[in-house]
């Protein structure tokens, strides 16, 4: 049958192609290919080449050193510290973030006073840049004169130095992280409540349901794509983690709260190391790669599971 | 009746929960706007808002030693260019993605997901090299297009998904009835963009606005630097001087809090359709 009909009538066009015509509408992407091939793709490449050597960052020489720098980073105990942190910064925000957030979200699809205002005011971080963030959460956290050492000493207690000690300080990026971003994760969970069709609540209720196991049953696998969605976000958000870092505590006490995209500053610009720094700009981009790619795999196996 | 009381003490211990989160989300913008408030000297707690003698000067010497104002005009400057190049580029780029689904293109469209998660300090070395070469450091033509390029993969997505969902007869009409490319993209199909474009101006807005990891190495003249970099500058350098760094992070907030205020619809609606991939 199609062999009688000639494959391009005049004025008839093969299915799926554009009123625009031929392949020439592509043209309308070379802009943008463009940029990235400039100024994404290039230096990306670069950075693998550079990587692989121990260039100083402005000299005119380099020479190749092989894997050397890949082997420097996985004997060097700030690069393993630091790696470590960045997972604490990814996995503690993601977790702080989804378990507020879905709170908050439960919270505020209910019929209550004020909700607009509450969620205007829980997203309002989200739109201030993290440097602002950390500014300001520096104000509660400082030692002399800090917010909440006037509460300590109030209630008869002695100063605090929140942020001179690394594990306390660590804990406080993570707070401070998630509380400026759970405002993403509360909006998409609502999103996804507010699609739920009513009806699968009222026919449970009817059949005796719980709160609780109409939340257990019904509400968390309707919210599986709201969950894939929120915790990519967030976790690659926190892998990446540099705003709050650099102005809350400036990667120390030492090295010991650098994330690696603050430490990679560190590397490039006061260390002049930028073949170790492209190396570690390397390992944070497979990092990222490999829980995003994991992540989406776990997340739509159990999708599956569930349908 | 027990089954009343429990209810009311469950919606007790919701409104409770939401009332201890939303404090704790105003505290730093409370704490800041006491400070900023008072004078250096004045040692009295942060908690307290000096009700009786305001002052301003923080505000001033935030203007004048912390080249605020310089900074917001830059950061305007930049993110208004941006976000109308990330459009138009975007919108045009989306068009044969979303229309002429050859393998080629279907290959690129997931690339350009991909681009998103390349985290921007692990290519920093590269670009500043780059950058440096092409005379782009301290340049707004140079960090224009750096900003362009990192937010444009969010901006294809999203004019890409919006176009598959509008339908193609409408375009398919306005051919027979004679329109040419130019005429069928500009008179038909960009007017009906407006909807995802709020999404994208938002997005791209509010991220440039806020941009630091990349500025801050590729803007580093005080007359170039936007806010920031301006604010994590002026707040290591005055670090002795919280009260003025406070003054400096909430004057970088009003432009955003104005924005939002007014547009606080656009923006959550905004949020959604960018979170829901």
């Amino acid at each position: 049958m199609s062999t009688i009909v000639p494959r391009r009538l005049p004025g008839r066009r093969r299915k799926g192609s554009t009123p625009l015509g031929g392949a020439s509408i592509n043209l309308l992407y070379v802009p943008a290919l463009a940029l990235f091939a400039v100024f994404t793709i290039y230096p990306l490449v670069n950075g693998v080449a550079l990587s692989f050597t121990n260039w100083n960052g402005y000299s005119a020489e380099r020479s190749g050193v092989g894997l050397d720098n890949y082997f420097r980073l996985f004997s060097d105990d700030t690069f393993r510290l630091v790696l470590v942190n960045t997972f604490i910064y990814g996995i503690g925000s993601t977790i702080i973030q989804q378990v507020l957030g879905l709170g908050l979200a439960v919270a505020l699809d209910l019929k209550i006073r004020g909700r607009n205002i509450a969620r205007a005011i829980i997203y309002l971080p989200v739109l201030v840049s993290p440097v602002v963030m950390g500014t300001m959460y520096y104000l509660l956290f400082q030692y002399n004169n800090g917010a909440f050492n006037d509460i300590v000493i109030a209630l008869g207690g002695e100063r605090v130095a929140w942020l001179s000690d690394s594990s306390a300080a660590i804990a406080i990026v993570v707070v401070v992280n998630s509380l400026q971003f759970v405002g993403i994760s509360m909006i998409i969970y609502l999103a996804g409540l507010q699609s739920i069709p009513g009806e699968l609540y009222e026919a449970s209720s009817i059949d005796g349901a719980t709160a609780f196991s109409q939340f257990r049953f019904i509400s968390i696998p309707m919210l599986q794509p709201a969950f894939a969605t929120s915790i990519v976000l967030n976790l690659i958000g926190g892998l990446k983690l540099f705003d709050v870092i650099q102005v809350l505590t400036g990667g120390g006490p030492g090295y010991s709260t650098n994330s690696v995209s603050t430490l990679i500053g560190v590397a490039y610009f006061d260390n002049q190391s930028a073949g170790y720094a492209s190396a570690m700009g390397v390992v944070l981009f497979i990092v990222i790669v490999i829980f995003t790619l994991a992540l989406n795999t776990l997340l739509n196996r159990r999708r599956l599971d569930q349908a | 009746m027990t089954s009343s009381l429990s209810r009311k003490g469950a919606a007790a211990a919701v409104g409770v929960f939401l009332i201890i989160v939303v404090i704790v989300q105003l505290l730093p913008f409370y704490v800041s706007l006491t400070s900023s408030l008072k004078e250096r000297t004045d040692r009295s707690s942060q908690w307290v808002f000096p009700v009786a003698d305001i002052f301003f000067g923080n505000f001033q010497s935030a203007i004048e030693d912390g080249n605020i104002l310089r900074a917001i005009g830059n950061s305007a400057i930049i993110t208004v260019i941006s976000t109308v190049l990330v459009c138009v580029i975007g919108a045009l780029a989306a068009y044969p993605l979303a229309r002429r689904l050859t393998t080629f293109n279907t290959g690129i469209t997931l690339a350009n997901l991909g681009l998103i998660m390349i985290p921007p300090l692990s290519i920093l070395v590269p670009l500043y090299t780059l950058l440096n070469q092409m005379q782009a450091l301290n340049t707004y033509w140079g960090i224009i297009l750096v900003m362009v390029t990192t937010q444009l993969p969010l901006s294809i997505f999203l004019y890409t998904a919006f176009m598959r969902s509008l339908p193609i007869s409408v375009e398919e009409a306005a051919t027979v009835d004679g329109a040419n490319r130019l005429q069928l993209l500009f008179g038909i199909v960009f007017p009906m963009l407006k909807p995802v474009t709020a999404t994208v101006v938002i997005l791209t807005g509010v991220a440039v606005w806020n941009e630091f990891a990349l500025s801050g190495y590729i803007l580093t003249r005080p007359e170039m630097q936007t806010i920031a970099p301006a604010i994590a500058s002026f707040f290591s350098v005055q670090s002795s001087n919280l009260p003025a760094a406070s003054a400096a992070s909430l004057l970088a907030v009003i432009p955003v809090l104005v924005a939002y205020l007014f547009l606080q619809r656009y923006f959550i609606k905004g949020m959604v359709a960018g979170a829901e991939k």
